[in-house]
Parts: structure tokens; C-alpha cells; sequence
């Protein structure tokens, strides 16, 4: 690089440019996390103090228009502490880590825990626990420079920039970072972690073509940079010129970031305690939840697992339950809901601890396949701006976006508008036809990791066109 | 795009926070994202000041031809109640420095926690460091429109009770007391309501000589109310009832929540006996409590200059508006009584502030005049890309102050003022426009809401739905939802109300930007009529 001698004055890797910024280090270690906690703990005059300790660096690089438009790295941490006295709780958050602020947040959330009325919910604090192995943190990804992050940009840019008619805008988001729970009744957890993200959207300049990809993974290493920029290139070349075609029911075979952007909303459904009292798609008519009952189709299996190669999430929840393999749907029979600590002891259940990633099992079949099969249907990218319309049902509207392409006698034959769908992810599971290999996905808002397969389903709702590119 | 819950506990940064606090997966509890404490402290005013001039002062040293610093507190002090009984309590205080750097045209951004001048000195190196990086991928360099400097500047938005000094057990009270005249209501059978309180001490400090300090105060009221059926066949709900403001307790105290909650309670019930809607069109009257939502995502949205241009193609979307020269005077939006405003001035609006976070002084102007796109929302920089459209109208190319971050540790951008469907001129209200019509629905307070990556195709649904025939209203509805294609939409517009049907709808949690950034946002409006809109029956079995 010719420009290489001002990159001499830049800090060499993530962590160093943390460190800078944070003395005690942007990724605080167990020792410390723990010594930490201890330390809360005796300042404490509650009945049961709890603490949760995070801290990490964040770095991006944001680019539109085919340059690099803002960017930046962040360094945080906070310590969140609960006080608890008999049924009276209350939190405070600080992220000034110095002794005296933390003895202010524990005065505090004391203070209010006492003014607070009683949460007759209240559950005493967990004790020790143990907790599945993972390692979610890899050095690939907490050493990158600035410089390395501008030259994953140049994968998409440099090639836009060449073709003349193109523009692209993307997002390369790094982090690194740690976690830690403890309380007065001897519960220790901790965990760090590092993350890397990348969305590209490249647009044609005549305004007809969009095409999309994104990848995500702990592992730097494992964003296949420039095959994820060609992708998106072609996907905007070969959505120019879309035309229009009614809307109506229509076989779809959703590739897997439409599928994630759909059936993880159904995630945020499965809560035990809505089920039970009535107010849930899965609540059953008559009273109680439909555990055990058939809700899609006998090939669909849904679970989380922090230790999953696909996933590698933090194995506790926010309370410091353990989490491990928990499977939601088990060939399309509903397995298991989650269950709170309270709701559990109230149900006569076990807690399910609150999962930190959902993943639909993939199968076999390829998307060339799916195609080849296909006499009339439609192939979509990736869905946008989902929001709920009915919980009844998790029925859920939203358009498709950045690729949506006819399939003719199994072959695709035109680029096609868009649509806006009405659509519950049980209704699609239940009209499924074909399920191919699962895939992390990256278009998760940062939401935490989401593994899905592309799959093929017969009836997909589409209720009205879009002029949007 | 205004965010679901689920996102902006996300993207609080707080969720684990939040998870540990509150300890649940059902969405009655997972409000605890937003939480506040008092426990940090900023340093004095003076060290402020010194703090600033530090980072500034070294991005400048190591190469920066602009720079500005944002050092921050951020509060938020929650209470959440359902049923008869306190789910969260909860205080955040969060402090910290966010300094950005133009070197060679090109944007850098470094933000620590650290408050010492060791912290933020690092902070301003790593902005310079991560600009000078990212050289290699500048195509055009940035260039900054003028922006008169305010040496000593200070602003307090318009509250008369700071909510924080009000008592945990009264807060509390309030919503207990609430949420038993809900449950009065036979079929009733959970409410969840809570407060939300926010208060910010933001300092601005820039090479161009501001030195500005604000104080914003704004508080938010969830409440939802959930009827079932008594065979657990169908359930309803009635929410969103109170819209947020930039305001402080007085606002709490005026929304007389024991006095209406039984009123809402017989919305939520009433719903479970409504009818399910025929598909077809119908004239809807759509009351400011709905339509401010329909404004936000098809007119705030779109007239957004950066979304515009392109720079937000990877998240957000771009706009049908555009490009901005086949646009500015020549395309109509609706008809000739529609006037939209920005603005960051009015009281009580949820973007109202006495500086954007580029030390501009915000002006009022008209993004729709006349039914004609007439303008965009604009910070420094983007100002400069519309200098042809302002030299043909006799204006300076100046920003319109809409630069914003919603904490020290994002990077600003341009974020929507006040965007305000302006009154019309006659004293109509939304009973006249009822009584005006013979086959229709009004809709008031807002509900499911989704619009395309351009903004042309949105769907909106509602909390409450009256059936009107004959000028009347003959009954409630359920399972409705309109579907719109923008520009015919509002051009379909044929009433409008007068000012003192006038109302400011809102919400605190509207995303924009990667790392996304969540942001309060406020429309003022008055109850309009829309002419054979497309309706559709929400309630799908299979």
C-alpha cells in the first residue's frame, strides 16, 4: 500500500486502541470480573445483592455511495446491580466503574428496592452453577486494525467502483468483549466473546436493481469477504428492470436470511407464561399450552445451543441459569416453551433459562434443486421491516427486498417487484416442501446468532405490490 | 424506522442488564432495557470544559482539519407494574466522550467511558487514527457548510416537574391505581403500564469555537391493556394510549390515567365483540393519534436527505423522494392544503432542542409545501449538496440542525426533527369529518405499522376502529389493517383539521444507522380524511 506509512500512527490492533482508551483494559478477564463482583457484594446491606459486569470495545466502518461514510470505535462497560430485600428489588446501572460510583449504584438500587412495593414474584438468587464449555472468542477477530477493516470495504468498493454503474453501501462491525454474573449466594458465571459482521447492499444506478448479502461469525476469519461483495454485484445485475406480477399465494423458496428474518420472530413467542394464560398463539383453547401438540410440518426442528459450531452464544442467561442444547420444536411437534424461574415454580415445571440463539435444522436438498422442481414460484433474498399484525397466529407483514426473481418450468426467469406479505412463520413451517444446509446468518440486527437453512413452502401470502427497489 | 420493542432492548446496549433485572421472556417485562441510576457522576463543569478542549484540541494536533466533542450523561429511571403488582425498578446512569475528526475529507470517531483527560485524549487519537485509515476508501471528501459558533451557550427543554425528583412508591402508585380501574372492566383480565423517564446532560464542544451545554428531560407511558375471551378463544388489546413528550411529571399527571383507564379497558373489551372487517375500500378518518405514525414512516422517512441520497441503502433504505432535482418544487406529495413542517422547537416535541449535535442552531421549514416537496431534512455536511436548490430560492446553503446521536458513544448523523402535518384553515374537527362521512372507518391511536426500504408501500393498523355509515359511527371493528402506495395516499387527502384539533403523537424509539441508533421522535398532526383506501382483514386462521 503506498499510503502504508500513515498507518504507523494508527493503534495496530482492536485491543490496543481500546486499551488506550480504557486503562483497565476494554475486555475485562475473569480474575477481574470476579474480584469485582466480590468486591460489590461487600458493600452490600440487602438481603441478596446481584451484579452484572459487561465490558467490550466496539469498532465499525460504514460506507454508502461508493466510499466510506462514517466510522468509529467505542469502548464501554457497566455494571448493573440488583438489591433485594424479602419480596422489594430494584436495579441500578453505572458504567463509571470507580469504587465511589459503585458504591453509590449498591445505595441506590437499595434505596429503591425499599420504596419499591413488593413483587410478590420475587425468586431468591441462584447458587452456584455449572455451566457448558464454549469459546466464542478468537484473536482473528479482537487483533484487527483499522487498515484491515478499510481493505474488507474495498472487496465491494473497488469492483463498484470499476463497473461504473453500480453503488454500493455496507457495514463492517467488529466487537470483543466480556460478560460476567455474580451474587451474594456464591453464583459465578463468565464468558467473553468476540463478534464480526458484514452487510453489503449494491444498487445499479439506473434505480432498477438491488442486491444484498451478509455473513456473521465470531471468527473473523470465517466472512469470505470478497465472495460475499460478488455475490451481492450479481444479485443487483440480475434484479434490474424488475416487472410487475399479481400478488396472491405462491410456492417461495425463501433463501436463509429470509427464512431467519421470519422464523426467529417466532422465538419471542414461545413464552410459557402468555401460552398459559391465554394470550399466545400456542395457548391452548380451554385453558393451558399446546406442549405436545403437532404445529408444523413433521420436518421442522427448532432449537438453541450455545455450543453449536454454528452459533457459539454464551451458555447462561441474564440470571445466570445455565443454558445448553434446548430444543423448541422437535419434528413439527411443540417440545418445549420457555419457562421463567417463577413461572416454572408456579407450573411445577423446570426453568428453561432465557436462550441466546435459535437455529431451524437444516436438510439436504440444494437450492438448485428447489429450483429445478419448481414449475411456476418465486425466489426471495431476504424479507424487510417485519412487524407484528396478529399474535394470535405470529402473523407477521413485510416486503421482500433486494432480489426477489420468477421461477418459469424450473428455471429462473425474470427479476420481479417486490411484495408485501401477511405470513406466520407456522403457516410457512406447515406449508413447507423442501429444507436445504443451514447457515449463520447475517442480517440480525446484532440480535445474537440465528442459523437457518433455505427452505421451500407451497402458499406463501402475498397481499400487494411494491414500486420499491 | 420506528422500532419494535424487541429491537430497542437490543440495541440499549443495557438487554443483559435489563434480562438480569427483570428475569423474563414474556414482553410485559422486557421494558427493563431503558433502566437509569444516579450512581455515576460527571465531572464539574469547569473539568467539562477543559475535558473538551483536551480532545478537540489533540485530534486537531494529530491531523484533524475539523473536530467536535459530545460528553454525556444519560439517565433513564423506569418503573413497570402489571395486574396489581411491581415487575421493575430500575435507574441507569451513563457517562462518557464521543469525538469525531475530519482529516482529509475523510470521518473518523473514537468514544470512551473514561472521563480523565488521558481517556479522552485516546479518544480523539483513535477518531484521527480510524480516519486516517479509511483514506484509502474516500471517494469525495467531506466539505462542511458554515455554522455560526456560540462560544457560551446553554439550553433546558420546556418541563415544569423534573419527573426524577418524584418519589419511587408515588410513581408506582400511580400505575397501580391505573391499572385497577382496567381491571374493573369484565373481560379484563391483565394490564402492564409503566414509566419511563429520561434526562440528558449533553455538552458540545467543536473547532469551529461552541461551547454549548443542554439539558433534555422526556418521559414515555406504556400501558396496554389485554382482554381474553372467557374460553381463551380470542384475545384483544388496547395500548399506545399516551404518546411520550419532551416534557417532565406535569405531562404524567394531565393524561389522568385512573381517570381513563376504564375507558380503555372497554376499547380492549369491546374489540372482542367487534366485527371482523369486510376487505374493500373504504374512506378512513384517521384521528392524530394514529396518523402521526402514518406521517413518520411516509413522510419523515423519505424526506430524510441522507436516505435520499443513497447513504443509508444497507439498513434503512433509501426514498422514493429522490433524486432531489426531479423532486424540490416539482413533484406533488398531496394536495394543495398540505403543508408539512420540521422543526426542533416546539414545546413538548420529543426532537426539540436548543443545538444539534454539530452545534447548529435549528431552523423551522417546510419539507412539503403546498402538496410540492419543497425541502429535505439536513445536517453541515449535506446542506452543501443542495447549494443549487437554495441559491434558486435566495436561501444560504445552510444545515437545518438535524444532526443527532442518541448517546456519546454513537457517532452523529442526520436523525428527523419534528415533522408536522401543519392544520388547515378552517375549524373542522374529527367529529365533523365523521359526521362528513357516508361509508368509511376511523382509526385512532397507531398499531402494526410496516413500510418498504423506498417508502412506498405501507400497511398500518390501529388500536381502535369505528365503522361509520350515514355519518355515524354504527359500531367497533377488529382485524383491520389499510395498505397504501404513498403518493396516492396522501393525494387522496380531501379534509383536513383545523388547529385546535391539532395533537403531537410520538415515540422514543425510532432506528436509523448502523451501529443503529435509536432515537425519540414527535409529529404534530389533525385528524384527516382519506378517499377509497384499500382495507384488509388481518384475522387469517391457516
Amino acid at each position: 500500500m503506498s499510503r502504508s506509512g500513515t498507518f504507523r500512527e494508527a493503534p495496530r490492533r482492536l485491543l490496543d486502541a481500546a486499551a488506550a482508551m480504557m486503562p483497565d483494559g476494554a475486555v475485562m478477564p475473569r480474575e477481574q470480573a470476579q474480584a469485582l463482583i466480590e468486591k460489590v457484594v461487600k458493600m452490600s446491606k440487602a438481603d441478596e445483592i446481584s451484579i452484572n459486569v459487561t465490558s467490550g470495545y466496539q469498532a465499525d466502518l460504514r460506507f454508502a455511495a461508493n466510499q466510506v461514510s462514517t466510522s468509529g470505535g467505542v469502548v464501554n462497560g457497566q455494571v448493573g446491580i440488583q438489591s433485594t430485600f424479602g419480596k422489594k428489588h430494584a436495579a441500578a446501572v453505572t458504567n463509571d466503574l470507580s469504587d465511589a460510583s459503585l458504591r453509590r449504584a449498591v445505595e441506590q438500587s437499595e434505596a429503591l428496592a425499599k420504596l419499591s412495593p413488593d413483587d410478590p414474584e420475587t425468586m431468591p438468587g441462584l447458587p452456584s452453577q455449572t455451566y457448558v464449555p464454549v469459546n466464542g472468542y478468537f484473536d482473528s477477530t479482537a487483533n484487527l486494525t483499522p487498515e484491515d477493516r478499510a481493505r474488507a470495504a474495498l472487496t465491494a468498493l473497488e469492483p463498484a467502483r470499476k463497473a461504473g454503474d453500480l453503488k454500493a453501501a455496507g457495514f463492517i462491525v467488529v466487537n470483543a468483549g466480556s460478560n460476567a454474573i455474580g451474587n451474594s449466594k456464591g453464583l459465578f458465571a463468565y464468558n467473553r466473546s468476540t463478534n464480526a459482521n458484514y452487510t453489503l447492499t449494491v444498487r445499479t444506478d439506473d434505480g432498477t436493481g438491488s442486491g444484498w448479502s451478509g455473513a456473521e461469525h465470531p471468527d473473523w476469519k470465517q466472512l469470505d469477504f470478497s465472495g460475499l461483495s460478488a455475490h451481492a454485484i450479481e444479485k443487483a445485475r440480475l434484479s434490474r428492470n424488475p416487472v410487475a406480477i399479481e400478488p396472491g399465494r405462491y410456492t417461495v423458496i425463501l433463501e436463509p436470511q429470509a427464512v431467519g428474518d421470519l422464523v426467529q420472530l417466532m422465538g419471542f413467542a414461545l413464552a410459557a407464561r402468555n401460552a398459559d394464560e391465554g394470550r399466545s398463539a400456542f395457548s391452548k383453547q380451554g385453558g393451558g399450552n399446546k406442549i405436545g401438540e403437532q404445529i408444523v410440518d413433521k420436518r421442522v426442528t427448532i432449537f438453541s445451543d450455545p455450543q453449536d459450531p454454528q452459533i457459539l452464544a454464551q451458555p447462561y442467561d441474564g440470571q445466570g441459569l445455565p443454558l445448553s442444547r434446548q430444543v423448541w420444536v422437535e419434528n413439527g411437534v411443540l417440545k418445549q416453551l420457555f419457562y421463567s424461574r417463577f413461572w416454572a415454580q408456579k407450573q411445577g415445571k423446570q426453568p428453561t433459562g432465557f436462550p441466546s440463539s435459535i437455529k431451524l435444522e437444516g436438510g439436504t436438498t440444494s437450492v438448485d434443486d428447489m429450483i429445478k422442481s419448481t414449475p411456476r414460484g418465486i425466489l426471495v433474498t431476504r424479507l424487510w421491516y417485519l412487524r407484528p399484525v396478529d399474535p394470535r397466529t405470529i402473523l407477521f407483514t413485510g416486503l421482500t427486498r433486494d432480489g426477489t426473481f420468477l421461477i418459469e418450468n424450473g428455471k429462473i426467469s425474470k427479476s420481479i417487484k417486490n411484495f408485501r406479505f401477511n405470513e406466520s412463520p407456522l403457516f410457512l413451517l406447515s406449508n413447507l416442501e423442501a429444507l436445504g444446509p443451514a447457515v449463520r446468518i447475517g442480517g440480525t440486527e446484532q440480535g445474537g446468532p440465528v442459523v437457518m437453512p433455505t427452505i421451500k413452502a407451497k402458499d406463501f401470502n402475498f397481499t400487494s405490490l411494491s414500486d420499491a427497489v | 424506522m420506528k422500532k419494535t420493542r424487541r429491537d430497542f432492548l437490543k440495541q440499549t446496549g443495557l438487554a443483559a442488564a435489563a434480562v438480569a433485572a427483570t428475569g423474563a421472556f414474556s414482553p410485559t417485562k422486557s421494558y427493563g432495557g431503558l433502566l437509569a441510576t444516579r450512581a455515576a457522576e460527571m465531572p464539574p463543569d469547569d473539568t467539562v470544559r477543559a475535558l473538551m478542549m483536551t480532545a478537540i484540541n489533540t485530534a486537531k494536533s494529530a491531523g484533524a482539519s475539523y473536530s467536535d466533542v459530545r460528553i454525556g450523561r444519560y439517565r433513564n429511571s423506569i418503573v413497570f407494574t402489571r395486574e396489581q403488582q411491581i415487575v421493575n425498578t430500575a435507574d441507569v446512569d451513563n457517562i462518557g466522550a464521543g469525538v469525531r475528526a475530519l482529516v482529509d475529507g475523510t470521518w473518523g470517531f473514537g468514544a470512551s467511558k473514561t472521563l480523565t483527560t488521558d481517556g479522552v485524549a485516546a479518544a480523539a487519537r483513535e477518531a484521527v487514527a480510524i480516519a486516517k485509515a479509511n483514506r484509502i476508501a474516500r471517494d469525495q471528501p467531506v466539505q462542511l457548510t458554515p455554522v455560526q459558533s456560540y462560544p457560551n451557550a446553554s439550553w433546558t427543554s420546556s418541563f415544569k416537574i423534573d419527573p426524577f425528583t418524584i418519589p419511587i412508591e408515588q410513581r408506582a402508585d400511580l400505575l397501580l391505581k391505573a391499572n385497577a380501574e382496567a381491571l374493573k372492566v369484565k373481560g379484563v383480565r391483565f394490564v402492564n403500564s409503566g414509566l419511563l423517564f429520561v434526562k440528558e446532560d449533553r455538552n458540545f464542544a467543536s473547532t469551529e469555537g461552541s461551547v454549548i451545554s443542554q439539558t433534555i428531560v422526556r418521559v414515555a407511558v406504556p400501558f396496554t391493556i389485554t382482554a381474553v375471551a372467557p374460553d381463551n378463544s380470542d384475545f384483544q388489546t388496547r395500548g399506545n394510549v399516551v404518546a411520550p413528550a419532551g416534557r417532565g411529571w406535569e405531562y404524567v399527571l394531565e393524561q389522568d390515567l385512573v381517570g381513563n383507564a376504564g375507558k380503555w379497558a372497554e376499547q380492549a373489551v369491546q374489540k372482542l365483540a367487534g366485527k371482523s372487517v369486510d376487505v374493500g375500500r373504504y374512506d378512513l378518518v384517521l384521528h392524530p393519534t394514529h396518523l402521526w405514525l402514518t406521517i413518520h414512516e411516509s413522510i419523515a422517512h423519505p424526506t430524510e436527505l441522507d436516505r435520499a441520497l443513497g447513504y443509508e441503502a444497507n439498513y434503512a433504505g433509501t426514498s422514493f423522494v429522490a433524486p432531489p432535482e426531479k423532486m424540490l418544487g416539482k413533484f406533488r406529495y398531496g394536495p394543495e392544503f398540505m403543508n408539512i413542517q420540521g422543526d426542533r422547537s416546539q414545546p413538548g416535541g420529543c426532537a426539540t432542542i436548543g443545538y444539534d449535535d454539530e452545534g447548529v442552531k435549528p431552523e423551522t421549514f417546510l419539507l412539503i409545501k403546498n402538496g410540492l416537496v419543497n425541502d429535505y431534512q439536513t445536517t453541515r455536511e449535506q446542506a452543501a449538496w443542495l447549494k443549487w436548490w437554495y441559491d434558486s430560492q435566495g436561501k444560504p446553503a445552510r444545515s437545518h440542525g438535524c444532526s443527532n446521536a442518541d448517546s456519546w458513544g454513537t457517532v452523529q448523523f442526520q436523525r428527523m426533527p419534528n415533522v408536522s402535518l401543519l392544520p388547515g384553515a378552517k375549524d373542522i374537527s374529527y367529529e365533523d369529518i365523521i359526521a362528513a362521512t357516508d361509508r368509511g372507518i376511523a382509526i385512532e391511536g397507531d398499531g402494526s405499522f410496516s413500510i418498504d426500504q423506498q417508502r412506498y408501500n405501507a400497511q398500518f393498523g390501529g388500536q381502535v376502529f369505528h365503522e361509520i355509515k350515514g355519518g355515524k359511527i354504527v359500531g367497533q371493528l377488529k382485524d383491520v389493517a389499510y395498505q397504501m402506495r404513498t403518493p396516492d395516499f396522501w393525494n387522496s387527502m380531501d379534509m383536513i383539521g383545523g388547529q385546535k384539533s391539532y395533537f403531537m403523537g410520538g415515540a422514543f424509539n425510532d432506528g436509523k444507522g448502523q451501529p443503529p441508533q435509536s432515537n425519540a421522535v414527535s409529529h404534530g398532526c389533525v385528524p384527516s380524511r382519506f378517499k377509497n383506501i384499500n382495507v384488509i382483514n388481518t384475522g387469517r386462521k391457516a
